[in-house]
């Protein structure tokens, strides 16, 4: 186990006028397990990459002193598809140990111990890229312990995975009895993880340093402020205020091959419907069915009253009748500036100039971000680059909106500006569609839940054995 | 695209379980020899013995089939190039159709060339259908000093390969739904083609810099010297399959040589 103290701390980014973070006295003591809080831009992952000597001198600007003593450093990021390395789950847990000179001989018993230690249940021959999301992130926490870290950073470790992999990567960090520090959003879920939170300030410092219950005691009002989701504190909740007008898109018996089992599903004008169901199911796969973008191998789909299905549309009229809204952001940018973004739909719609400019102004106010309208779409933050996808998908007027997961990773503020908005949609008798694992959406804003059936059970994993 | 990168030999037959570099050099050794020659004798011999390895490196036909399917591509592209535009008409006339006049010179020409592609090609398709691209990796670091920066680097990079496909699918989706498609204009298609790989480019490398730091984050290229979780050995049999490879092809030259058949390719 490892003991660290920050003196002072800053660092700043080769270019960059502002500090990622500065001013940072903290000591973490021999097996302390801390959870790292603070607005988005306090210097939470700047912070955990200079822990980890990832911030090399030649890159930026450094203050104060950073010490850890004890064995290394480890690092789980958020994403687990660019931690993995090899093919064969075993061999991914061997890489560190590779680069860092273990001895060949005691290689494979300390794979076969970290592999253990995060529950790992499949032989080590297992191909990484048949594992889930949740599975792949466990076996990533075990390729970082095998170094024998005394320190463990967790950079956001569920912020990908659906609700059942963030338990299963929960269950493993619980086992884990190094000195930890954890940035998570999701309190509630990180509290049984940790005993000590430390809050930084936006300008610098340390805001706030204790207990949790200490802390956010004092501080939970300003934290759910900053968008932290500090548990206690209720969310809005939007009721329909009227009664849902007519069917905008049907679908009889639609299925996908391999994706989507035969679904029969309605998603009317001036109501929120919530469809849910667990991983593999076809939710996405539904919602790009729904949207126009995918045809479905059987089954009907009629919308708008149009003869032709919605995936036989020109591409300029489906933007007119269904905005979609993808799970991820950057797949939907197309230009390289916030208010092209915005102008695109309503230009190959061919409206007047004039016309465009007022869409894309109502816009940028609505959804927070005229002051970023000049900025590259790809360098926004997370609840940013969302606010803008849902954005773009206003902005030819759809009458029906499909979104995938559009709560997904957001904190607290982005979450309440965006049930919100959905919630003013509905009312002015557009219809919403949403695809979801966030039950707290699901109270909040839906009128309807659709269930999708759980796809065939897979047979349970046979426990691992060396 | 996975399927393609998967060994799919049986790993337990005699050659596929030697050393995959020395696999690979068996198969250059064999292969260039025979580009020297535009005979059609050569390729055959070369073909023969190729065809006659196939159950020692573990490799069904069906499987080679499947592979080598574009060869016969290219081998049809031959002969509608020979028979349009061949210099030498000299041999027999077999056919006339309209300008172009098919004689027996042109037909061996164009099957010289064909057995060459195919001669050539199917080593390297044998050798890769037997080799996991973890093994030459460590083959590449252990017996060849190929600095483990850039095999390591290559096989991680490889592994998001098939992600493309994936990400391709999804820009194309959102493209449409952003109200962007091209209809039945040619000029607008190719910039929504060039518009997508872009994009598929810069995510890409987005995701290659995330990747480069976790491994950064294990230790990986930090100077300290690295071990080997797998080894890699090459052996005596390893040696004698790379003089196997060179002594065969050599042999099919000279048969040719002896035989008054050889056509250099120079001169």
């Amino acid at each position: 186990m490892a003991e660290v103290v920050l003196r002072n701390f800053g660092w700043r980014h080769a270019g960059r006028r502002s500090w990622a973070v500065r001013g940072v006295d903290l000591r973490i003591g021999h097996g302390e397990r801390v959870l790292l809080l603070g607005p988005s831009g306090a210097g939470k992952s700047t912070l955990l990459a200079a822990l980890a000597g990832l911030l090399p001198a030649d890159s930026g600007e450094s203050e104060g002193t950073v010490e850890i003593d004890g064995e290394g450093v480890g690092l789980l990021f958020q994403d687990p598809q660019t931690q993995l390395v090899m093919a064969r789950s075993g061999d991914d847990v061997a890489f560190g140990p590779e680069n860092t000179g273990v001895p060949a001989a005691q290689i494979w018993p300390r794979v076969s111990d970290a592999l253990d230690r995060v529950g790992f249940p499949y032989p080590i021959t297992r191909r990484t890229a048949a594992l889930s999301g949740g599975e792949q992130q466990r076996l990533a926490l075990a390729g970082v312990l095998a170094l024998r870290p005394g320190l463990l950073l967790l950079d956001e470790p569920t912020a990908n995975l659906d609700p059942a992999g963030g338990e299963l990567i929960r269950e493993a960090i619980a086992r884990v009895g190094t000195t930890l520090i954890l940035v998570e959003h999701r309190v509630e879920q990180a509290l049984p993880l940790i005993d000590r939170v430390v809050v930084l300030a936006p300008g610098g410092g340390v805001a706030a340093d204790g207990s949790p219950e200490v802390v956010f005691a004092g501080h939970g009002p300003s934290l759910a402020e900053q968008g932290v989701w500090v548990p206690g504190y209720p969310l809005p909740r939007h009721r329909a205020v009227a009664t849902p007008a007519e069917a905008l898109v049907r679908g009889e018996a639609v299925a996908v091959r391999d994706r989507l089992r035969p679904v029969s599903i309605e998603a009317r004008a001036g109501e929120a419907l919530a469809v849910v169901g667990p991983n593999g199911a076809g939710k996405s796969t539904l919602a790009l069915v729904l949207g126009g973008l995918l045809a479905p191998t059987s089954g009907t789909v009629t919308a708008f009253a149009d003869p032709r299905p919605p995936h036989r549309w020109r591409a300029a009229t489906l933007t007119g009748r269904i905005g979609s809204v993808f799970q991820s952001p950057e797949h939907q940018f197309v230009t390289s500036r916030v208010a092209d973004e915005l102008a695109l739909g309503p230009r190959r719609l061919g409206r007047p100039a004039a016309e465009v400019r007022a869409t894309v102004d109502e816009l940028l106010a609505r959804l927070r971000l005229t002051a970023l309208a000049e900025a590259n779409p790809y360098t926004l933050s997370g609840g940013e680059a969302r606010r803008l996808s849902v954005a773009t998908a206003l902005a030819t007027a759809p009458r029906l909106l499909v979104l995938d997961e559009p709560t997904f990773g957001q904190d607290r503020a982005t979450w309440i500006d965006l049930v919100a908005l959905l919630a003013g949609l509905r009312d002015e008798g557009h219809g919403i569609v949403a695809v979801t694992h966030d039950d707290a959406f699901v109270t909040a804003l839906a009128d309807r839940v659709h269930d999708l059936a759980p796809a065939a059970p897979d047979p349970l994993p046979r426990r691992r054995r060396a | 695209m996975t399927l393609l990168l998967q060994p799919v030999a049986d790993p337990s037959a005699p050659l596929a379980r030697r050393n995959p570099v020395a696999k690979l050099g068996a198969a250059l050794l064999f292969s260039l020899p025979l580009i020297a020659t535009l005979d059609p004798l050569t390729p055959a011999l070369a073909l023969a013995v190729e065809l006659a390895l196939l159950p020692f490196f573990g490799v069904r036909f069906g499987v080679l089939a499947r592979r080598a399917w574009p060869l016969a591509l290219g081998a049809a592209g031959i002969l509608a190039t020979m028979v349009l535009f061949a210099a030498d008409r000299t041999g027999t006339l077999l056919a006339s159709l309209g300008p172009f006049t098919v004689t027996t010179g042109v037909l061996s020409g164009a099957l010289g060339l064909i057995l060459r592609v195919f001669a050539v090609a199917l080593p390297g398709i044998i050798v890769f259908a037997t080799i996991d691209p973890t093994d030459l990796a460590d083959a590449l670091i252990q017996n060849t000093r190929v600095p483990a920066r850039f095999a390591i680097g290559a096989l991680a990079a490889f592994r998001l390969v098939p992600l493309l496909a994936e990400e391709w699918q999804m820009l194309t989706l959102a493209r449409r739904a952003r109200g962007i498609d091209a209809g039945r204009n040619p000029v607008a298609r190719l910039r929504l083609f060039a518009s997508t790989a872009f994009a598929l480019l810069v995510g890409a490398l987005r995701r290659g810099g995330r990747l480069a730091t976790a491994m950064d984050a294990r230790g990986f290229d930090s100077g300290a010297p690295r071990t080997y979780a797998r080894r890699q050995h090459f052996r005596p049999a390893d040696t004698a399959l790379l003089a196997a490879a060179a002594l065969t092809s050599a042999a099919a030259l000279t048969t040719s040589i002896l035989t008054g058949f050889f056509h250099p390719i120079l001169g």
